[in-house]
Protein backbone atom coordinates (compact mmCIF):
# COMPACT_ATOMS: atom_id res chain seq x y z
CA UNK A 1 0.00 0.00 0.00
CA UNK A 2 3.15 2.03 -0.25
CA UNK A 3 3.11 2.51 -3.53
CA UNK A 4 2.19 5.26 -5.57
CA UNK A 5 -1.86 5.00 -6.73
CA UNK A 6 -1.93 4.39 -10.67
CA UNK A 7 -3.64 7.32 -12.55
CA UNK A 8 -7.67 6.90 -13.08
CA UNK A 9 -8.49 7.05 -16.53
CA UNK A 10 -12.10 7.90 -18.09
CA UNK A 11 -13.01 5.26 -20.85
CA UNK A 12 -14.95 5.88 -23.86
CA UNK A 13 -16.57 3.84 -25.91
CA UNK A 14 -17.63 3.48 -29.69
CA UNK A 15 -19.96 0.50 -29.52
CA UNK A 16 -19.54 0.21 -33.74
CA UNK A 17 -19.06 1.64 -36.92
CA UNK A 18 -21.75 5.02 -37.24
CA UNK A 19 -21.75 5.97 -33.61
CA UNK A 20 -19.64 8.46 -31.57
CA UNK A 21 -17.59 7.14 -28.52
CA UNK A 22 -19.51 6.93 -25.15
CA UNK A 23 -18.21 7.66 -21.92
CA UNK A 24 -18.93 3.96 -19.92
CA UNK A 25 -16.76 4.04 -16.64
CA UNK A 26 -12.92 4.74 -15.53
CA UNK A 27 -10.34 2.67 -14.39
CA UNK A 28 -6.50 2.50 -13.00
CA UNK A 29 -3.66 2.40 -15.47
CA UNK A 30 0.15 3.48 -15.07
CA UNK A 31 -0.24 4.67 -18.81
CA UNK A 32 -2.05 5.55 -21.75
CA UNK A 33 -1.43 1.51 -23.82
CA UNK A 34 -2.38 -0.29 -20.62
CA UNK A 35 -5.19 1.65 -19.86
CA UNK A 36 -6.78 1.12 -23.28
CA UNK A 37 -5.54 -2.93 -22.59
CA UNK A 38 -7.39 -2.74 -19.33
CA UNK A 39 -10.52 -0.68 -20.82
CA UNK A 40 -10.66 -3.94 -23.33
CA UNK A 41 -10.48 -6.68 -20.39
CA UNK A 42 -12.91 -4.51 -18.45
CA UNK A 43 -15.50 -2.70 -20.57
CA UNK A 44 -15.73 -5.08 -23.78
CA UNK A 45 -15.84 -8.67 -22.46
CA UNK A 46 -18.96 -9.38 -24.51
CA UNK A 47 -18.27 -7.37 -27.75
CA UNK A 48 -19.25 -4.17 -26.66
CA UNK A 49 -16.95 -2.03 -28.60
CA UNK A 50 -15.19 -1.48 -32.06
CA UNK A 51 -13.04 1.28 -30.69
CA UNK A 52 -11.57 2.58 -27.31
CA UNK A 53 -10.67 5.78 -25.99
CA UNK A 54 -9.43 6.75 -22.50
CA UNK A 55 -8.41 10.01 -21.27
CA UNK A 56 -7.10 10.78 -18.08
CA UNK A 57 -9.29 11.70 -15.70
CA UNK A 58 -7.32 14.79 -14.11
CA UNK A 59 -7.29 16.14 -17.84
CA UNK A 60 -11.08 16.57 -17.84
CA UNK A 61 -12.07 20.16 -17.03
CA UNK A 62 -16.15 20.45 -16.34
CA UNK A 63 -18.45 23.10 -15.37
CA UNK A 64 -19.62 23.59 -11.59
CA UNK A 65 -22.73 21.66 -11.10
CA UNK A 66 -24.04 24.88 -8.47
CA UNK A 67 -23.88 27.31 -11.50
CA UNK A 68 -25.59 25.13 -14.23
CA UNK A 69 -28.88 27.40 -13.61
CA UNK A 70 -27.48 30.39 -15.23
CA UNK A 71 -25.39 28.63 -17.16
CA UNK A 72 -27.91 27.06 -18.92
CA UNK A 73 -30.76 29.39 -18.56
CA UNK A 74 -30.59 31.21 -21.84
CA UNK A 75 -31.24 28.55 -23.83
CA UNK A 76 -34.53 27.69 -21.97
CA UNK A 77 -36.08 31.64 -22.84
CA UNK A 78 -34.75 31.13 -26.86
CA UNK A 79 -37.69 28.78 -27.76
CA UNK A 80 -37.79 30.11 -31.26
CA UNK A 81 -34.94 28.29 -32.04
CA UNK A 82 -37.05 24.70 -32.53
CA UNK A 83 -39.25 24.27 -35.39
CA UNK A 84 -42.67 24.36 -33.01
CA UNK A 85 -42.48 27.99 -32.68
CA UNK A 86 -43.29 28.60 -35.73
CA UNK A 87 -46.85 28.51 -37.36
CA UNK A 88 -47.57 26.11 -40.91
CA UNK A 89 -50.52 27.48 -43.00
CA UNK A 90 -52.65 24.51 -43.33
CA UNK A 91 -52.57 22.53 -46.60
CA UNK A 92 -48.83 22.41 -45.67
CA UNK A 93 -48.25 18.71 -44.75
CA UNK A 94 -44.18 18.34 -44.20
CA UNK A 95 -42.21 21.12 -43.76
CA UNK B 1 -26.65 32.92 7.00
CA UNK B 2 -24.50 29.32 6.44
CA UNK B 3 -26.74 27.80 7.99
CA UNK B 4 -29.97 28.60 6.11
CA UNK B 5 -27.92 27.90 2.81
CA UNK B 6 -27.73 24.54 4.11
CA UNK B 7 -31.22 23.93 4.76
CA UNK B 8 -31.45 25.19 0.89
CA UNK B 9 -29.12 22.97 -0.02
CA UNK B 10 -30.57 20.06 2.12
CA UNK B 11 -34.06 21.14 0.80
CA UNK B 12 -32.88 21.10 -3.30
CA UNK B 13 -31.35 17.73 -2.59
CA UNK B 14 -34.36 15.96 -1.53
CA UNK B 15 -36.75 17.62 -3.86
CA UNK B 16 -34.03 16.23 -6.48
CA UNK B 17 -34.64 12.36 -4.86
CA UNK B 18 -37.90 12.78 -4.44
CA UNK B 19 -38.64 13.55 -8.48
CA UNK B 20 -36.07 10.27 -8.98
CA UNK B 21 -33.83 12.78 -10.21
CA UNK B 22 -30.64 11.07 -10.26
CA UNK B 23 -28.08 12.57 -7.92
CA UNK B 24 -24.38 12.87 -10.09
CA UNK B 25 -20.61 13.27 -8.69
CA UNK B 26 -20.13 17.10 -8.26
CA UNK B 27 -23.97 17.58 -6.86
CA UNK B 28 -24.16 19.16 -3.87
CA UNK B 29 -24.92 16.12 -1.12
CA UNK B 30 -25.50 15.75 2.31
CA UNK B 31 -22.16 14.36 4.32
CA UNK B 32 -24.11 11.32 5.59
CA UNK B 33 -25.24 10.59 2.32
CA UNK B 34 -21.57 10.60 0.87
CA UNK B 35 -20.90 8.26 3.35
CA UNK B 36 -23.49 5.76 3.25
CA UNK B 37 -22.84 5.35 -0.49
CA UNK B 38 -19.10 4.39 0.18
CA UNK B 39 -19.99 2.25 2.90
CA UNK B 40 -22.25 0.50 1.02
CA UNK B 41 -20.52 0.96 -2.60
CA UNK B 42 -17.39 -0.80 -0.99
CA UNK B 43 -19.18 -3.30 1.18
CA UNK B 44 -20.78 -4.24 -2.14
CA UNK B 45 -16.97 -3.66 -4.52
CA UNK B 46 -15.36 -6.08 -1.39
CA UNK B 47 -17.89 -8.60 -2.25
CA UNK B 48 -17.31 -9.08 -5.85
CA UNK B 49 -13.96 -9.39 -5.35
CA UNK B 50 -14.00 -11.81 -2.24
CA UNK B 51 -16.54 -13.65 -3.98
CA UNK B 52 -13.86 -14.46 -6.36
CA UNK B 53 -11.73 -16.64 -4.18
CA UNK B 54 -14.47 -19.62 -3.26
CA UNK B 55 -15.24 -20.35 -7.27
CA UNK B 56 -11.84 -19.92 -7.57
CA UNK B 57 -11.27 -22.81 -5.39
CA UNK B 58 -12.77 -24.90 -8.67
CA UNK B 59 -11.84 -23.81 -11.61
CA UNK B 60 -8.88 -26.51 -11.84
CA UNK B 61 -11.03 -29.29 -10.64
CA UNK B 62 -14.17 -28.39 -12.92
CA UNK B 63 -15.36 -31.69 -14.19
CA UNK B 64 -15.25 -30.58 -18.00
CA UNK B 65 -13.47 -28.21 -20.44
CA UNK B 66 -16.80 -26.62 -20.86
CA UNK B 67 -17.58 -26.28 -17.02
CA UNK B 68 -14.24 -25.00 -16.98
CA UNK B 69 -14.96 -22.10 -19.46
CA UNK B 70 -17.80 -20.71 -17.82
CA UNK B 71 -16.42 -20.74 -14.56
CA UNK B 72 -13.51 -18.65 -15.87
CA UNK B 73 -15.80 -16.23 -17.19
CA UNK B 74 -18.05 -15.99 -14.18
CA UNK B 75 -15.24 -15.54 -12.04
CA UNK B 76 -13.31 -12.77 -14.74
CA UNK B 77 -16.95 -10.92 -14.67
CA UNK B 78 -16.80 -11.37 -10.56
CA UNK B 79 -12.91 -9.21 -10.95
CA UNK B 80 -14.99 -6.86 -13.66
CA UNK B 81 -18.06 -6.24 -11.44
CA UNK B 82 -16.11 -5.04 -8.43
CA UNK B 83 -13.89 -2.85 -10.55
CA UNK B 84 -16.86 -0.85 -11.86
CA UNK B 85 -18.43 -0.59 -8.22
CA UNK B 86 -14.69 0.26 -7.36
CA UNK B 87 -15.18 3.56 -9.81
CA UNK B 88 -17.95 4.01 -8.76
CA UNK B 89 -16.84 4.56 -4.70
CA UNK B 90 -14.14 7.00 -6.08
CA UNK B 91 -16.43 9.54 -7.75
CA UNK B 92 -17.39 10.07 -3.84
CA UNK B 93 -13.56 11.01 -3.27
CA UNK B 94 -12.89 7.87 -1.27
CA UNK B 95 -9.49 6.27 -2.81
CA UNK B 96 -9.00 3.25 -3.84
CA UNK B 97 -6.31 2.38 -2.05
CA UNK B 98 -7.94 3.06 1.23
CA UNK B 99 -10.65 1.39 0.67
CA UNK B 100 -8.59 -1.97 -0.02
CA UNK B 101 -6.55 -1.14 2.99
CA UNK B 102 -9.53 -0.97 4.60
CA UNK B 103 -10.32 -4.50 3.52
CA UNK B 104 -7.79 -5.91 4.28
CA UNK B 105 -7.25 -4.52 7.94
CA UNK B 106 -10.97 -5.98 8.43
CA UNK B 107 -12.33 -2.28 8.84
CA UNK B 108 -14.22 -2.84 5.83
CA UNK B 109 -16.86 -6.01 5.47
CA UNK B 110 -17.96 -7.85 2.78
CA UNK B 111 -20.96 -10.33 2.52
CA UNK B 112 -20.91 -12.78 4.94
CA UNK B 113 -21.77 -15.69 2.50
CA UNK B 114 -18.61 -15.23 0.94
CA UNK B 115 -16.92 -16.85 4.61
CA UNK B 116 -18.55 -20.78 3.57
CA UNK B 117 -16.10 -22.74 2.00
CA UNK B 118 -17.17 -24.62 -1.19
CA UNK B 119 -16.39 -27.92 -0.48
CA UNK B 120 -17.85 -29.91 -3.53
CA UNK B 121 -18.38 -29.22 -7.44
CA UNK B 122 -22.67 -29.18 -6.58
CA UNK B 123 -21.42 -25.61 -4.56
CA UNK B 124 -20.37 -24.11 -7.45
CA UNK B 125 -23.53 -24.85 -8.78
CA UNK B 126 -25.34 -24.06 -5.51
CA UNK B 127 -23.19 -20.30 -5.42
CA UNK B 128 -24.21 -19.65 -9.06
CA UNK B 129 -28.02 -20.46 -8.33
CA UNK B 130 -28.25 -19.46 -4.86
CA UNK B 131 -25.83 -16.99 -3.83
CA UNK B 132 -25.80 -15.44 -7.30
CA UNK B 133 -29.94 -15.20 -7.57
CA UNK B 134 -29.91 -13.72 -4.22
CA UNK B 135 -27.30 -10.86 -5.17
CA UNK B 136 -29.30 -10.42 -8.37
CA UNK B 137 -32.48 -9.84 -6.40
CA UNK B 138 -30.83 -7.00 -4.65
CA UNK B 139 -29.10 -5.44 -7.38
CA UNK B 140 -32.03 -5.22 -9.90
CA UNK B 141 -33.67 -3.04 -7.17
CA UNK B 142 -30.34 -1.35 -7.16
CA UNK B 143 -30.94 -0.43 -10.78
CA UNK B 144 -32.98 2.35 -9.47
CA UNK B 145 -30.99 3.44 -6.71
CA UNK B 146 -30.73 7.55 -6.48
CA UNK B 147 -26.61 7.68 -7.16
CA UNK B 148 -26.10 8.01 -10.98
CA UNK B 149 -22.89 6.24 -10.95
CA UNK B 150 -23.85 3.27 -8.81
CA UNK B 151 -27.46 2.99 -10.29
CA UNK B 152 -25.08 2.50 -13.97
CA UNK B 153 -22.66 0.13 -12.75
CA UNK B 154 -25.40 -1.84 -11.62
CA UNK B 155 -27.31 -1.99 -15.13
CA UNK B 156 -23.87 -3.23 -16.22
CA UNK B 157 -23.88 -5.41 -13.82
CA UNK B 158 -27.33 -7.24 -14.13
CA UNK B 159 -26.59 -7.14 -17.51
CA UNK B 160 -23.52 -9.63 -17.04
CA UNK B 161 -25.48 -11.52 -14.27
CA UNK B 162 -27.55 -13.85 -15.42
CA UNK B 163 -25.55 -16.29 -17.25
CA UNK B 164 -24.21 -16.47 -13.71
CA UNK B 165 -27.48 -17.79 -12.01
CA UNK B 166 -28.34 -20.25 -14.84
CA UNK B 167 -25.27 -21.64 -15.58
CA UNK B 168 -25.55 -22.49 -11.83
CA UNK B 169 -28.52 -23.87 -11.95
CA UNK B 170 -27.81 -25.67 -14.84
CA UNK B 171 -24.99 -27.74 -13.05
CA UNK B 172 -27.92 -28.50 -10.17
CA UNK B 173 -30.28 -29.78 -13.43
CA UNK B 174 -27.40 -31.88 -14.42
CA UNK B 175 -26.62 -33.30 -10.80
CA UNK B 176 -29.96 -34.12 -10.23
CA UNK B 177 -30.14 -36.01 -13.09
CA UNK B 178 -27.35 -38.33 -11.95
CA UNK B 179 -26.36 -41.06 -9.90
CA UNK B 180 -27.47 -41.28 -6.72
CA UNK B 181 -24.48 -39.85 -5.39
CA UNK B 182 -24.35 -36.70 -7.77
CA UNK B 183 -27.99 -36.13 -6.63
CA UNK B 184 -27.23 -36.15 -2.69
CA UNK B 185 -23.93 -33.79 -3.61
CA UNK B 186 -26.68 -31.44 -5.03
CA UNK B 187 -28.79 -31.62 -1.72
CA UNK B 188 -25.99 -31.28 0.50
CA UNK B 189 -25.07 -27.96 -1.34
CA UNK B 190 -28.35 -26.87 -1.11
CA UNK B 191 -28.30 -27.90 2.98
CA UNK B 192 -25.66 -26.49 3.49
CA UNK B 193 -26.55 -22.97 1.53
CA UNK B 194 -29.50 -22.18 1.29
CA UNK B 195 -30.15 -20.31 5.19
CA UNK B 196 -26.74 -18.21 4.25
CA UNK B 197 -28.30 -17.11 0.77
CA UNK B 198 -31.52 -16.08 2.58
CA UNK B 199 -28.79 -13.73 5.11
CA UNK B 200 -26.91 -12.41 2.44
CA UNK B 201 -30.30 -9.59 2.15
CA UNK B 202 -29.36 -8.29 5.54
CA UNK B 203 -31.09 -8.52 9.37
CA UNK B 204 -34.72 -8.41 9.53
CA UNK B 205 -36.12 -4.29 9.03
CA UNK B 206 -36.69 -4.13 12.43
CA UNK B 207 -33.12 -4.74 13.31
CA UNK B 208 -31.47 -3.04 10.56
CA UNK B 209 -30.02 0.11 11.41
CA UNK B 210 -29.16 1.73 8.42
CA UNK B 211 -32.79 0.97 6.44
CA UNK B 212 -35.08 3.43 6.97
CA UNK B 213 -32.34 6.47 5.71
CA UNK B 214 -31.80 4.74 3.23
CA UNK B 215 -35.09 4.37 1.61
CA UNK B 216 -35.60 7.67 2.39
CA UNK B 217 -32.77 8.75 -0.08
CA UNK B 218 -33.49 6.31 -2.57
CA UNK B 219 -30.03 3.96 -1.80
CA UNK B 220 -31.99 1.51 -1.54
CA UNK B 221 -35.81 0.69 -3.26
CA UNK B 222 -36.80 -1.82 -1.21
CA UNK B 223 -36.08 -3.24 2.38
CA UNK B 224 -33.84 -6.65 3.04
CA UNK B 225 -37.04 -8.64 4.05
CA UNK B 226 -38.89 -7.79 1.13
CA UNK B 227 -36.27 -8.71 -0.70
CA UNK B 228 -35.51 -11.84 1.32
CA UNK B 229 -39.62 -12.75 0.62
CA UNK B 230 -38.92 -12.00 -3.54
CA UNK B 231 -36.18 -14.28 -3.09
CA UNK B 232 -37.72 -17.05 -1.65
CA UNK B 233 -40.55 -16.77 -3.88
CA UNK B 234 -38.85 -17.20 -6.99
CA UNK B 235 -36.26 -19.96 -5.60
CA UNK B 236 -38.48 -22.62 -3.83
CA UNK B 237 -40.54 -23.59 -7.12
CA UNK B 238 -36.94 -23.99 -9.03
CA UNK B 239 -35.65 -26.20 -6.34
CA UNK B 240 -38.60 -28.89 -6.79
CA UNK B 241 -38.76 -28.87 -10.59
CA UNK B 242 -35.69 -30.50 -9.76
CA UNK B 243 -36.35 -32.42 -6.80
CA UNK B 244 -34.30 -30.54 -4.39
CA UNK B 245 -36.04 -29.95 -0.95
CA UNK B 246 -35.58 -26.56 0.91
CA UNK B 247 -34.18 -27.70 4.32
CA UNK B 248 -37.06 -25.73 5.81
CA UNK B 249 -39.84 -27.88 7.74
CA UNK B 250 -41.89 -24.42 8.57
CA UNK B 251 -41.67 -23.61 4.91
CA UNK B 252 -45.09 -23.08 3.77
CA UNK B 253 -47.11 -21.44 0.59
CA UNK B 254 -49.30 -18.94 2.05
CA UNK B 255 -51.98 -18.30 -0.26
CA UNK B 256 -53.37 -14.61 1.52
CA UNK B 257 -50.06 -13.24 1.23
CA UNK B 258 -49.16 -14.75 -1.82
CA UNK B 259 -46.00 -15.93 -1.00
CA UNK B 260 -44.10 -18.40 1.47
CA UNK B 261 -44.11 -18.43 4.93
CA UNK B 262 -40.39 -19.65 5.89
CA UNK B 263 -38.52 -20.49 9.33
CA UNK B 264 -36.33 -18.28 11.75
CA UNK B 265 -33.23 -17.40 10.58
CA UNK B 266 -30.15 -18.12 12.67
CA UNK B 267 -29.22 -14.52 13.45
CA UNK B 268 -26.66 -15.62 15.61
CA UNK B 269 -24.97 -17.12 13.10
CA UNK B 270 -25.05 -13.98 10.72
CA UNK B 271 -23.54 -11.69 13.43
CA UNK B 272 -20.74 -14.58 14.18
CA UNK B 273 -20.10 -15.12 10.72
CA UNK B 274 -20.02 -10.94 9.56
CA UNK B 275 -17.69 -10.02 12.94
CA UNK B 276 -15.31 -12.46 11.18
CA UNK B 277 -16.10 -15.64 12.87
CA UNK B 278 -17.64 -17.89 9.96
CA UNK B 279 -15.18 -20.80 8.72
CA UNK B 280 -13.25 -18.41 6.20
CA UNK B 281 -13.15 -15.27 7.07
CA UNK B 282 -8.97 -15.60 7.96
CA UNK B 283 -8.44 -17.89 4.92
CA UNK B 284 -10.28 -14.64 2.61
CA UNK B 285 -8.53 -12.12 4.23
CA UNK B 286 -4.93 -14.25 4.02
CA UNK B 287 -5.51 -14.57 0.53
CA UNK B 288 -6.44 -11.07 -0.30
CA UNK B 289 -4.02 -9.53 1.33
CA UNK B 290 -1.12 -12.10 -0.19
CA UNK B 291 -2.70 -10.48 -3.91
CA UNK B 292 -1.88 -7.31 -3.19
CA UNK B 293 1.21 -8.10 -1.54
CA UNK B 294 2.64 -10.39 -4.54
CA UNK B 295 1.38 -7.94 -6.84
CA UNK B 296 3.13 -4.77 -5.15
CA UNK B 297 6.32 -4.88 -7.53
CA UNK B 298 4.08 -4.98 -10.19
CA UNK B 299 2.39 -1.98 -10.03
CA UNK B 300 5.72 -0.24 -8.93
CA UNK B 301 7.27 -1.71 -11.49
CA UNK B 302 4.43 -0.27 -14.59
CA UNK B 303 4.68 2.89 -13.18
CA UNK B 304 8.00 3.55 -13.03
CA UNK B 305 8.38 2.40 -16.58
CA UNK B 306 5.23 4.73 -17.28
CA UNK B 307 7.17 7.53 -15.49
CA UNK B 308 10.37 7.02 -17.29
CA UNK B 309 8.49 6.67 -20.70
CA UNK B 310 6.98 9.94 -20.07
CA UNK B 311 9.84 11.77 -18.73
CA UNK B 312 11.74 11.06 -22.39
CA UNK B 313 9.27 11.95 -24.50
CA UNK B 314 9.48 15.32 -22.39
CA UNK B 315 13.10 15.40 -23.14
Amino acid sequence: MSTKEWPLWEVFIRSKQGLSHKHVGSLHAPDAEMAVNNARDLYTRRSEGVSIWVVESSQVFANDPADSDPLFEPSQSKIYRHPTFYEVPDGIEHM
Amino acid sequence: MKEINLTALEHAFQSKIDNDIKIEPKDWMPDAYRKTLIRQISQHAHSEIIGMLPEGNWITRAPNLRRKAVLLAKVQDEAGHGQYLYSAMETLGETRDKSMADLISGKAKYSSIFNYPTLSWADIGAVGWLVDGAAIMNQVALCRTSYGPYARAMVRICKEESFHQRQGFEIMCTLMKGSKEQREMAQDAVNRFWWPALMMFGPSDADSTHSQQSLDWKVKRHTNDELRQSFINATVPQAELIGLTIPDKDLKWNEAKGGYDFGQIDWEEFKQVISGNGPCNAERIAARTKADKEGEWVREAAMAYAEKKNSKKAS
